[in-house]
Order: C-alpha cells, then structure tokens, then sequence
C-alpha cells in the first residue's frame, strides 16, 4: 500500500512525456490558423481540459452508481477524487475558452450551451464538496455524494439541451449564425495531428491524476486507522 | 399497493394537520413570497412593457425562492422532534415516506401559489387564469419539490444545514426553471402553443426522470 506502484511511475512519465509532444506539436507542427492568428492555438488545450472535465463528471457519476451498490470505500474516494480534477480542469477549459473569446467573439463570456452547462457543473461540484465537508460520518458522506454525483450527472444533460433550446427558438442577436463568423473552422491535416495528440495526451494525464488522488486518499483512510489504532492502544 | 397509497396518505395528512395546527411555516413561506414581489417591482423597475416579459421570470424566482424556504422547514422539523426516527421506525416502504413528504411539500408550495398568483395578477393586470399556465405552474412546482424534498432529507442530516439546501438545489433545477419560465412566458405573452409545447415536453420529462431517480434513491438516504 506505501510502496508506489512501478506502474504509476510509469505512468507519471508517459503523462509528462505526451504533454509536452502535445504542446511541441501544437507550437510548432499545426500552422497558424489564416483567419484567427496564434490564438486559435489555445483551442488545442482548451478542448483536451474540456474533456478531461468531462470524463470526470462522468466517472463520479458511475463511481456513484457503483458505490451504492457495492459500499465500497474506494468507489467514494474515485468519486472525490474525479469531482476534484473535473473541477480544476472545467475552470481551466473556462479561462483558456474566455482567452480565445475575447479576440474573436469580442466578449469573455457568452450564455451559450457548452460555456454554461461547464459554469453549472462548476457549481454542482462546489455544491457537492461543500456537501461533503458538511456530514461528518464517513459513510452516510459516501452515501451522500454519491446521490448528488448521480442526480448531477441527469440534471446537466436536461441543462444542456434546455439551453441549447432556448438557443435555437431564440433570434440570435449578437453576431451571425454563421459558424465562420462565429469562430468555426476546418481543421487541415496537421491541425488534426495536434488535435487529437492533445486529447491524447490529456486523457493520460487524467488517468494519471485519477490514480494520484484515489491513492492518496486511501493513503490517507489508512492513516486516519492507525491512528484509531493507536489512540485506542493508548487508552 | 393499496398499503401503499394508504401510508402515503397517513403521511401527507400528518403534515396537513401539524402544518394547520400552527401555520408556521406557510405563512412564512406566504409572507417571503410577497416580499420577493416587492423587492423585484423596486429592482426591475416593472413598468408596461418589461412586465409582459418579465412577468414569468420574476414569478417563478419568487416561488423557487418561497419553495426554499418552505422544504427546509418540513424537514427540519421531523429531525429536531426525533420524528424522522418515528417514521423510519414504521412499517412502511421507505419511498412511501418519500412520496408523502414530497406530495405535502407539494401542497403547500401550491397553496402559496394559489395566493401569490391572483396578487400577482392584481398588482400588473396580467392574465394568469389559463388553464395552460396553471399547468405549467403545477408541473414546475412537481419537479422542484421532488428534488427539493430528497435533498433537503440529506440535507438536515448534516452539519451545515441551515445553508447548503439552496446551494444544492439550485443547479439541480435549472433546467424546471428554464422551462417553466419559458411555458409561462409563452401563455402570458399569448404566442401560439406550438411555438412553446418543447419546454411543457421538458417539464414533463424532468418531472418523470427526477420522480423516478428520487423513488430509486430514497432509501440510501435514511439508511442508518
């Protein structure tokens, strides 16, 4: 339990490794969009934070369905552990999205589907810690983030495509519909290479920090019993 | 089934009876709404025109913000009299007590409905008495006090309680919000009903999806 898995060692290198070939390739490989300039660059890591965001929003949701069925310590510590980078990684994919924005939408911020369902899954995961630090026995806290995690994970989907709604059947006012105008292109070969080498390469990160934290947790239940032990050796 | 239907029954009575014992918590509830109407009249500055588009807006922020405070109460109260223990301990179905708790949260979020709106209506001369809209008031009113009553039963087991229910039950129902705002803003605007029928259809499916999930889930909940 100590000891760090080989595996994992391995694995912080290859993490290390793929994000800097992601950020090479991206720097030097894909050329510069015609249109946007060097900013567009940042839409490469913008996507692969994005997503990292999003497999954790979908693992604490599976994690939660598992962890009701089974009761298993691990399950809850995978659903902390998924909730946390989910939220370090949607605020990241929000402040690099605003970066890009500003240029080209000529706003930070618009209310459009995807900019606001991550701002609400934000504060689903705020919600879900402050929730956790409010219950003090470790398993009706399990029992409990578990529940939200799940009803997160049917509200935003509902989220999404109420916003997207109210979208379509609403004019819109500002800008064109049109996707050029918008900011939309069309990837060349070379842009796809950096694409999906950098979705790639988040992917790994991500299951490299999934593994971190769900060690570390279970590092630390094992402290949190020794000391139990300990205290009661002593009494 | 019949069991059932009769404990749910035994439930919702018990709450209509403490709750008509000493009104406490409706006339809160009556009293907050009314205040909500006040303050967004001084906020938005509701004259002719932003009222026929504003109007469903500021309604449905004042019943989510009156249903708040009223599905606080209702749980609160079973746990600081020990009640929650005299429920659990009865020998009914775990979503029986669910189902009831959340019909009599239901009830009242209604009834305060049933007075804001004719106020409403009174103070900004806007017509509320569609059958449709009252409709959609109901269907909202179903979803938000579904989830409204499973959340608020976790949340008067934690520490925090006195906080943490708005906070998780707001991203929760956003998409009721969404909806029912839409649906009554498009029967009180007057727009033909095909142009809204999409967020009645989402109403509904919330309202389906979270009943559901909740009847489900209910009994992790009051596992001890």
């Amino acid at each position: 339990m100590l000891k760090k898995p080989r595996l994992l060692t391995a694995l912080d290198v290859l993490a290390a490794l793929v994000i800097l070939i992601a950020a090479g390739l991206v720097f030097f490989y894909a050329p510069v969009e015609q249109m946007m300039g060097q900013v567009q660059k940042v839409f490469y890591f913008h996507v692969g934070t994005a997503w990292v965001g999003m497999l954790g929003f979908m693992v604490a949701a599976v994690v939660g369905i598992l962890y009701l069925r089974t009761e298993k310590e691990v399950f809850d510590i995978a659903g902390l552990s998924a909730v946390e980078i989910s939220l370090v990684f949607f605020l990241v994919a929000i402040i690099l999205g605003s970066i890009w924005a500003r240029p080209i939408w000529n706003t930070w911020w618009t209310w459009d589907p995807r900019l606001t369902t991550a701002a609400i899954v934000e504060l689903i995961f705020a919600a879900y810690l402050l929730l956790r630090s409010g219950v003090d026995d470790p398993g009706k806290r399990a029992r409990f983030s578990a529940i939200y995690a799940i009803f997160g994970s049917v509200s935003v989907p509902l989220t999404f495509i109420s916003i997207r709604l109210l979208r379509t059947i609403h004019p819109v006012v500002i800008g064109s519909a049109e996707a050029a105008s918008q900011g939309g292109f069309n990837m060349g070969p070379r842009m796809k290479v950096a694409f999906f080498f950098s979705l790639f390469a988040f992917s790994v990160l991500f299951a490299d920090l999934i593994w971190h934290r769900i060690r570390l947790g279970r590092l630390q239940s094992s402290v949190n019993e020794l000391r139990i032990q300990a205290y009661e050796k002593e009494s | 089934m019949k069991t059932f239907l009769r404990s749910v029954g035994a439930i919702v009575w018990k709450d209509l009876k403490t709750e008509w014992r000493t009104r406490e918590n409706l006339s809160a509830m009556l009293v907050f709404a009314l205040l909500v109407i006040l303050i967004f009249n001084f906020s938005l500055e509701l004259d002719l025109r932003a009222r026929e588009s504003l109007a469903g807006g500021v309604l449905w922020a004042t019943f989510i913000f009156a249903g708040t405070i009223g599905l606080n109460r209702s749980l609160a109260v079973e746990k600081d009299r020990g009640c929650l223990d005299g429920l659990l301990l009865a020998p009914v179905d775990r979503s029986a007590i669910f189902v009831g708790k959340a019909i009599g949260n239901l009830f009242f979020m209604l009834l305060v409905e049933a007075i804001v709106l004719p106020v409403f209506s009174f103070l900004y001369s806007i017509s509320v008495f569609q059958p449709g809209f009252l409709g959609v008031v109901l269907l909202g009113s179903i979803g938000y006090s579904a989830v409204g009553t499973l959340l608020s039963t976790m949340v008067v087991q934690t520490r925090t309680r006195d906080i943490l229910l708005p906070i998780l039950l707001f991203p929760l129902t956003l998409p009721v919000v969404i909806a029912a705002v839409r649906a009554s803003q498009g029967f009180i605007q007057g727009l033909p009903l095909n142009e809204f029928t999409v967020w009645i259809n989402i109403l509904v499916a919330y309202d389906l999806i979270f009943l559901a999930v909740a009847i489900m889930i209910f009994d992790y909940i009051l596992e001890e």
